[in-house]
C-alpha cells in the first residue's frame, strides 16, 4: 500500500514537474515570438513545411468527409421530406466542429509528429548545443518560428479543409443525388451564420493550433536524446495532441454553444 | 614610456586564459569532478584526456557555460563562468568556439550556409564580405570545393572540418574539441591532427582538446591533464607525463588493461559469487 502511494505520488511529481516545464517553454517561446516579425522568412520557411505540405492529406479528408456527411445527411433528411437543407447540414458540421477538429488531428499526425522528430533529432545530434555554444539561443532561432507557423497555419488548413468538405457534400447531394443546386448554396447562405458559426469555428482552430504546436514542440525540445526516446516523444505528442484537442473540443463548445 | 602597456600585456598574457578551482559537479548521486583545478594557459593546446566516462565533455560543457558547477569557480578571460547569464554568457560565448564530437552540423543547411550562420546572427556584414569569409575559412580547412555538399553528403573527417571552420568563423579567441579524433581514419585523424595545430598558431588561439585518443593528442598538446575519477591524477607536458612515476599515467598512457582502473567491475568474490547458485544470480 505504502509503495503503491509511493509510486504514485513519483508519477504525479514526474507530471506536474513535465507541466511545470512545459509552461516554462512555453513563456520562453512567446518572448521569442515579437522579434520574428523582423525576420519573418525563419516563418515562412516553416510556414512551407508545416503547413503547405499538409494540404494534400487536409483537402483529400476534407473531401471524402464533406461527401461522407453529403451521403448521411442526405438519407436522414430525406425521410423528413427536408433534402433542400443538406448544404446548412454540411456545412454547420463543418465549420463548427469537424473543420477544425479534424484538421487538428490531422496537422498533430503530419505536422506535429514531424515537428516533434525534428526537434528531438537536433536535440540528439547535439544540433541545440551547437547553436547555444555560438551563442543563438535554439528557443528563438528554431521553436520560436516553428510555433509561430503552426499557430498561423491551423486556421488556414481547416478553412480549407471546410471549403472542400462542402464542395464534396455538394458534389454528392447535389450532383449524385439530385439535391436542388440553388437550395444547396442559398439555404447555406441563409443559416450559417458569419459570427456564431465561422468565427467560433476559427477561434477554435487557433487554440487547437497552438496546443497541437505546442505540445509537438516541447515533446521533442524535452525528448530523450536517442532514438528511442525520440520515437517516444512523437507517439506522445499524437495521443496528447488528440485527447487536448477532443477535450478542449468539448469545452469550447460548451462555452461557445452552451445556453 | 611604453613600459606599463608591455608589462601589462605580458601579465595578461601570462593569466591562464581559463581558471578552473575547486570544481565540483555531480548528476544525482554520481559525481563526476571532486575538486579539479586547471589552468589552460593562451595561445596552447591544452589537452584533457582520461578514460571514458570521467566527465571530459561535461568539462567542456561546464567551461561553455551549458551546465553549472555544484561548487568551485570557472573562469575564462576573467569572466566568471558560473555566474554568468543572458547576454553576458552569450557575449562570451561569441568568443569561443566549439567543435562536437560529430560536428553537429545544421542538417537543413549546406556546407556555406553552416559556416555562414554565426556569421549572419551575429554581424550585419554584406552577403559579398560573408561570402569572402567563408570561403577563407573553408580554404583554411580544405574543403572550399565542397561548399554545396549538404551535411549528409560528408563524410565523418569532412563533416568534423566544416564544423572546425564554422567554429573559427567569429575568429574566437579559444576553440574547444570534443574527442575530435574518434572514429576517424588515419588520413582524417592525420589532417585533424595537423589542423587543430596549425590553426591554433596561426590565429592565436587557445585550444582545449578533450580526447582519449594518446598517440594524436600527445603530438600536438603543449600540456595534458589526466582526469580519473573526478579529480586530475596527472599534469604536465608530454614528456613529463612519460617520465612521471604516477600508476595512473602510466596505465592510461600505456594502455595497460590493469591498474588503478580496474579491469574488473566491482562485485563480490569470484569463488563466492560461484558457489552463491542460481538463487543469487
Amino acid at each position: 500500500m505504502t509503495e503503491a502511494l509511493r509510486q504514485l505520488g513519483l508519477v504525479g511529481l514526474g507530471f506536474f514537474q513535465r507541466l511545470g516545464r512545459a509552461h516554462l517553454l512555453l513563456l520562453a517561446i512567446l518572448a521569442g515570438v515579437p522579434p520574428l516579425f523582423l525576420r519573418f522568412s525563419l516563418v515562412v520557411r516553416q510556414l512551407y513545411s508545416v503547413g503547405v505540405l499538409s494540404l494534400l492529406i487536409i483537402l483529400v479528408s476534407g473531401l471524402f468527409v464533406g461527401m461522407v456527411l453529403g451521403l448521411q445527411g442526405y438519407n436522414t433528411l430525406v425521410d423528413f421530406g427536408a433534402e433542400e437543407s443538406l448544404g446548412v447540414v454540411v456545412a454547420l458540421s463543418l465549420v463548427r466542429e469537424l473543420g477544425p477538429v479534424v484538421t487538428a488531428l490531422l496537422f498533430a499526425g503530419r505536422a506535429g509528429s514531424a515537428l516533434t522528430a525534428e526537434i528531438g533529432l537536433m536535440k540528439a545530434t547535439e544540433q541545440l548545443s551547437a547553436m547555444e555554444m555560438m551563442a543563438v539561443d535554439p528557443i528563438r532561432r528554431v521553436l520560436a518560428p516553428r510555433f509561430l507557423a503552426g499557430f498561423l497555419a491551423m486556421p488556414l488548413l481547416a478553412a480549407i479543409f471546410s471549403a472542400v468538405g462542402v464542395i464534396g457534400g455538394w458534389f454528392v447531394g447535389v450532383g449524385l443525388l439530385g439535391v436542388d443546386d440553388g437550395a444547396y448554396w442559398s439555404q447555406m447562405q441563409a443559416k450559417v451564420d458569419l459570427y456564431d458559426d465561422i468565427w467560433n469555428g476559427v477561434v477554435k482552430s487557433i487554440v487547437f493550433g497552438a496546443v497541437v504546436t505546442w505540445i509537438a514542440i516541447f515533446e521533442g525540445y524535452d525528448a530523450v536524446p536517442t532514438s528511442e526516446g525520440v520515437s517516444r516523444a512523437t507517439t506522445r505528442t499524437v495521443v496528447h495532441s488528440a485527447l487536448a484537442v477532443l477535450g478542449l473540443d468539448f469545452v469550447l463548445t460548451a462555452l461557445m454553444f452552451g445556453d | 614610456m611604453p613600459q606599463p602597456f608591455c608589462h601589462a600585456f605580458v601579465i595578461m598574457n601570462e593569466t591562464p586564459l581559463v581558471r578552473i578551482r575547486d570544481l565540483h559537479y555531480a548528476r544525482g548521486s554520481h559525481v563526476i569532478f571532486a575538486g579539479v583545478d586547471i589552468d589552460i594557459r593562451r595561445g596552447t593546446v591544452t589537452a584533457i584526456m582520461g578514460p571514458s566516462g570521467t566527465g571530459k565533455t561535461t568539462l567542456l560543457r561546464l567551461i561553455g557555460g551549458q551546465l553549472r558547477p555544484d561548487r568551485g569557480s570557472i573562469e575564462v578571460d576573467g569572466q566568471p563562468v558560473h555566474r554568468l547569464r543572458g547576454k553576458a554568457l552569450y557575449a562570451l560565448r561569441k568568443r569561443m568556439g566549439m567543435l562536437f564530437q560529430n560536428g553537429a552540423l545544421l542538417t537543413d543547411m549546406d556546407v556555406y550556409d553552416n559556416i555562414a550562420f554565426p556569421l549572419r546572427e551575429h554581424t550585419a556584414l554584406p552577403e559579398s564580405l560573408i561570402r569572402t569569409l567563408v570561403l577563407m575559412k573553408l580554404e583554411a580547412v580544405g574543403l572550399r570545393g565542397a561548399r554545396h555538399l549538404m551535411p549528409s553528403q560528408l563524410s565523418g573527417g569532412m563533416a568534423r572540418r566544416v564544423a572546425l571552420a564554422r567554429a573559427i568563423a567569429l575568429d574566437p579567441m579559444m576553440v574547444m574539441y570534443d574527442e575530435p579524433f574518434t572514429g576517424q581514419d588515419p588520413i582524417s585523424m592525420g589532417v585533424l591532427v595537423r589542423l587543430i595545430r596549425t590553426l591554433n598558431d596561426a590565429l592565436d588561439l587557445t585550444s582545449v582538446v578533450v580526447s582519449h585518443d594518446i598517440k594524436e593528442t600527445r603530438a600536438i598538446a603543449d600540456y595534458i591533464y589526466l582526469l580519473s575519477e573526478g579529480k586530475v591524477v596527472a599534469q604536465g607536458t608530454s614528456e613529463e607525463l612519460e617520465q612521471s612515476d604516477s600508476a595512473w599515467a602510466r596505465q592510461f598512457l600505456h594502455g595497460e588493461p590493469d591498474g588503478p582502473v580496474p579491469f574488473h567491475y566491482p562485485a563480490p568474490a569470484y569463488a563466492e559469487d560461484l558457489l552463491a547458485g542460481e538463487e543469487a544470480a
